[in-house]
């Protein structure tokens, strides 16, 4: 007898390790009639890091919260390790269990202790016992240098401590995929490098990760290919030697030498 | 027969009082039933408003609409004495709390949605991109929050629910006012009331002022 596979999961797909872990085909998706994404294409290699930038309402925000669903798109399709988005809750569901994602306002929980911050989901999503879910916790909190504050509550860190602690509650869920979505720019300065610091930890560590930013340093240290978008659309993909120093379009030269005053 | 004989009148009061304490515990049970019920049913309907389907939300918004609009008074009136002429008869007890508990769980259901629609966008989302089912989200992450922040109105709904209790007086439930209007009766003397009256103030005062201490607090807190 052949086991149940749900019926749009495609076996030989399905966790997959070759092959792009996320493939975005002809994406589109409007506000009423703003067209934010126009055809977008877009495949990720599973450990690669993509930087996404752009000037603000270019889409770049929408288009990664389009992989885990929190923007649904109208045109096109996006698979995620096998697994197709579309309107059904499963695969939202399974979908968003391999993604994690970091957020700008840090979201974290303001109701629950770090260290329940972190076991909320392992115990409630993945079932995983308290006892073991707190030891994941606390190692992740260690990873990211706040092991002392498990007890406190999110209102008493300051923003780069919440926002490390942000990106330890991602990984508590084992993601094979991490979002970023500007995960510096409501940080004071001075913890922004703690923050950024963290995150390539988690590129050497060969995550598959899309980081939407304006950190350009980062993605030149980090990235493997710099994807620019303007309104709506990508205009360049580019490894970051390229992307930084040979861009091609008019629109990339003028956000660069915007955003690096050159 | 001076003023404090008439209001006052110290030996009335003393042989009311048994009658008073039964109807202070009948009101104290019948405020305790209808709030549980009422906050209950509130969450659930506030629940069904925000996030049901269209046809569900629309009848959910009907009901609340019509409960807040309707008199407590005409409501129990209607239950005991006009459900009767369709064969549903319904104690005096069974009719106060269901009457209660329908008009509390309106107020309450505003008060939830009000509480719910005050919790961040981005806790939702996080809890989402975490994998966390919707219900969840709520129990776990929603609605502690939102609890938090209504406690201040919700113990003014509270309040109110106590007070309104003595409208149960008209269909005949031994609750405070009614032992006390029988009292008065009896005795041919006003001061069985004027105990009533004292009693309720002695339990409401202290609720009036921790609202006040709640909203004042809660409104610091806002304003951090």
């Amino acid at each position: 007898m052949t086991p149940a596979l749900p019926p749009d999961v495609d076996p030989g797909n399905a966790g997959r390790t070759t092959g792009p872990i996320i493939q975005i085909e002809n994406l589109n998706k409007w506000f009423g009639k703003l067209h934010v994404l126009n055809n977008i294409n877009l495949d990720v290699a599973q450990g690669e890091r993509i930087v996404i930038c752009g000037p603000s309402g270019s889409g770049k925000s929408t288009l990664i919260r389009c992989i885990n669903s929190l923007e649904k798109h109208q045109q096109g399709r996006i698979t995620v390790d096998g697994v197709r988005l579309d309107d059904k809750l499963r695969n939202i569901d399974q979908v968003r269990r391999e993604v994690g994602m970091v957020f700008q306002h840090f979201n974290l929980f303001p109701h629950l202790t770090i260290l329940q911050n972190l076991t909320l989901a392992p115990i409630w999503v993945r079932k995983v016992p308290k006892k073991q879910a707190e030891e994941e916790a606390t190692r992740y909190l260690e990873r990211v240098k706040i092991a002392e504050q498990t007890h406190k509550y999110p209102g008493q860190l300051s923003g780069g401590q919440q926002q490390r602690v942000a990106i330890a509650r991602s990984l508590c869920m084992n993601p094979k995929i991490m979002l970023f979505d500007e995960p510096t720019s409501s940080l004071d300065p001075e913890t922004i490098r703690e923050v950024l610091d963290v995150m390539v930890g988690l590129a050497r560590d060969g995550m598959t990760m899309i980081v939407v930013t304006h950190e350009m340093g980062f993605a030149r240290e980090v990235a493997d290919r710099v994807v620019f978008m303007d309104a709506g659309e990508i205009v360049e993909i580019a490894a970051p030697a390229t992307f930084f120093d040979h861009p091609q379009a008019d629109r990339t030269r003028q956000f660069l030498s915007q955003i690096l005053g050159r | 027969m001076s003023l404090v004989q008439t209001f006052f009148n110290a030996e009335v009061m003393r042989s009311c009082l048994p009658g008073l304490l039964r109807g202070l515990v009948n009101t104290l049970l019948l405020s305790l039933m209808s709030i549980v019920a009422g906050i209950i049913v509130g969450l659930a309907v506030s629940i069904l408003r925000l996030y049901a389907p269209k046809l569900i939300r629309l009848l959910a918004i009907a009901y609340i609409d019509l409960f807040r609009a309707m008199p407590m008074l005409v409501v129990l009136i209607l239950i005991y004495y006009a459900l009767p002429f369709l064969g549903i008869r319904l104690s005096s007890w069974t009719s106060a709390v269901l009457a209660f508990s329908l008009v509390m769980s309106a107020y309450s259901a505003e008060v939830f949605r009000a509480g719910i629609e005050g919790v961040a966008a981005g806790q939702f989302e996080a809890a989402a991109a975490l994998g966390l089912p919707f219900p969840l989200t709520l129990r776990l992450v929603v609605l502690p929050q939102a609890i938090r922040a209504i406690i201040p109105p919700m113990t003014g709904n509270c309040v109110s629910m106590f007070k309104d209790t003595s409208l149960a007086s008209t269909v005949a439930l031994p609750e405070l006012l009614n032992e006390a209007t029988n009292a008065q009766a009896l005795y041919a003397n006003p001061s069985p009331l004027i105990m009533a009256a004292i009693v309720y103030v002695l339990f409401l005062w202290p609720m009036v002022r921790l609202v006040s201490v709640l909203e004042n607090r809660s409104q610091a807190k806002g304003a951090r």
